[in-house]
């Protein structure tokens, strides 16, 4: 294989990406090792290996996971429900959505986590102010993509509804809302996402729920691998989650 | 008739707002009044214009700010160069953008305060943790925008540069950046919201100052008044941030 086949080659990128990744870290082992790195600071990267399955077996970590999925089930489901709702009132008066709609992107850019403590009073340190933290900052997304969306609908499709005598709540569910489905899809993955990160981050600032919570206890008992190796849990469970809504986004694309 | 039928429409986006408004504000006073939630759960509008007015008119807001605005600045600075390094990277080097792009863009949405505990042993429990949580948190959307950015400048454009013999220093300043500032920009003003969330929640689990710790310390102290009215100025100076990013972008192309 020639040099410019190699680096054309999207296989070698990836061997060579992930190799460099464990080199790295063989580095950061030996650097430790040597005491060029204070391990009480960082930790050796066997250590952090050797201490997922432990923070797995004792730490309830199945449990903890079921507790923030749960969390992120009740903030879709609210995201579902009352976001597409909103954004299909926002479709069906003009006026409100010439209105809203920039209140609502400007929503989209504010700093809601900041909110937290607000919630925390509202609703005390529980799994609502958790779920509803999740909820408010993936409102928005999901408002503006199921508008987008219903407003996309080609208008040959209205006009078969119409001359098919569909009232108005019928030619909502069968032909606006299928019409405008892909864009409501990527309205509610993007909501899922923030309301992910959300979840995650004000479990552990508040010391509470799952995941987020579990790296804040391991880090007050200042257990540096145990704290490091739940990191690298939670960024896992970050990315399969990212990837898996990713999928079901391409699968339903077709759609389209 | 078309300017007459504009006018109306504007009339009447104006009336559906003001009576957003009216409405929201009078559903809360009645509901600070109404006594249905725990005392100062929802204070009246006039405790919270109040407390406004104190705030702005208080030292310490101004110097807890200072701090807050120079942590942002720096995360962004370091966050900023770092991102825009490894975009500019990633989106010129095919091999290096199979092998590592998907790295970064996997690990752009994760919860970045996760890390915070990390960042505290590694710099400390003052500014140095704040700024790196800022830095992190805006590295992702600025090397992903750059990254993208890159790809998207015209060939010709490139081709006229190398045709003029131009050194890569020369490539960088006099083509690159500013054919991609539209995506740089873009990625400048996500990279600045992330990184006052990343700063100034790291403020709100540890920290002696800063606006983050002046929201937190309202909460232990139950001034409700004092907690609304940080996040209302709070919110304003971010709208009021992000939209001086973008109308800096929109004067500089036109």
């Amino acid at each position: 294989m020639t040099r410019a086949r190699f680096a054309n080659s999207a296989m070698a990128a990836r061997a060579f990406g992930i190799g460099s990744v464990v080199v790295a870290l063989g580095v950061v082992e030996l650097l430790i090792r040597a005491g060029l790195i204070n391990r009480f600071i960082v930790p050796l990267p066997s250590e952090i290996a050797a201490a997922v399955p432990r923070i797995i077996a004792e730490e309830n970590v199945l449990h903890r996971f079921w507790q923030t999925t749960q969390e992120i089930l009740w903030a879709s489901l609210m995201l579902a429900g009352i976001g597409i709702a909103l954004g299909a009132l926002l479709y069906r008066f003009r006026v409100l959505r010439l209105a809203c709609e920039t209140w609502v992107a400007a929503m989209a850019a504010a700093p809601i986590v900041l909110m937290y403590p607000l919630f925390l009073v509202i609703f005390g340190r529980s799994a609502t102010t958790i779920v509803m933290m999740g909820f408010a900052a993936g409102l928005a997304p999901v408002i503006l993509k199921t508008v987008e969306g219903l407003s996309g609908t080609r208008k040959v499709l209205i006009d078969v509804a119409r001359s098919f005598r569909l009232n108005r709540s019928q030619q909502f569910w069968k032909v606006l809302l299928p019409a405008a489905l892909p864009s409501v899809f990527v309205g509610l993955k993007l909501g899922l996402i923030f309301a992910m990160i959300n979840i995650v981050g004000v479990e552990f600032l508040i010391n509470f729920g799952g995941l987020g919570q579990l790296i804040n206890e391991l880090a007050e008992r200042y257990d540096l691998p145990g704290t490091y190796g739940a990191i690298c849990f939670v960024v896992a469970v970050s990315i399969v989650f990212f990837d898996l809504t990713e999928r079901i986004e391409r699968w339903l694309r077709p759609i389209q | 008739m078309n300017q007459a039928h504009a006018a109306a429409a504007t009339r009447s986006v104006t009336m559906v707002r003001t009576v957003i408004i009216v409405a929201t504000l009078a559903a809360w006073e009645a509901l600070a009044l109404s006594g249905l939630l725990f005392r100062d759960v929802v204070p009246s509008l006039q405790a919270i214009c109040s407390a406004v007015f104190r705030l702005l008119t208080a030292a310490d807001f101004y110097f807890n700010l200072g701090v807050t605005a120079a942590e942002i600045g720096v995360a962004l600075i370091i966050g900023g160069a770092g991102g825009l390094a490894v975009g500019i990277l990633l989106g010129a080097n095919r091999f290096l953008s199979r092998a590592y792009e998907s790295l970064v863009y996997y690990l752009g949405p994760t919860p970045k305060i996760i890390f915070f505990p990390v960042m505290i042993m590694w710099f400390g429990v003052g500014s140095g943790s704040k700024i790196a949580m800022g830095a992190i948190s805006c590295f992702f959307p600025i090397a992903i925008s750059a990254a993208s950015g890159i790809r998207q400048i015209d060939r010709v454009l490139i081709r006229v540069g190398l045709s003029f013999r131009a050194s890569t220093w020369q490539m960088a300043t006099k083509i690159y950046l500013p054919a991609m500032r539209g995506p740089l920009v873009n990625g400048m003003r996500l990279g600045l919201g992330v990184a006052i969330i990343g700063t100034l929640l790291a403020q709100t689990k540890l920290s002696n100052r800063g606006l983050g710790y002046l929201i937190i310390q309202a909460y232990s102290t139950f001034d409700m008044p004092r907690m609304y009215a940080l996040i209302i100025v709070l919110f304003m100076l971010a709208v009021a941030a992000n939209a001086l990013i973008g109308r800096l972008a929109r004067s500089r192309n036109s």
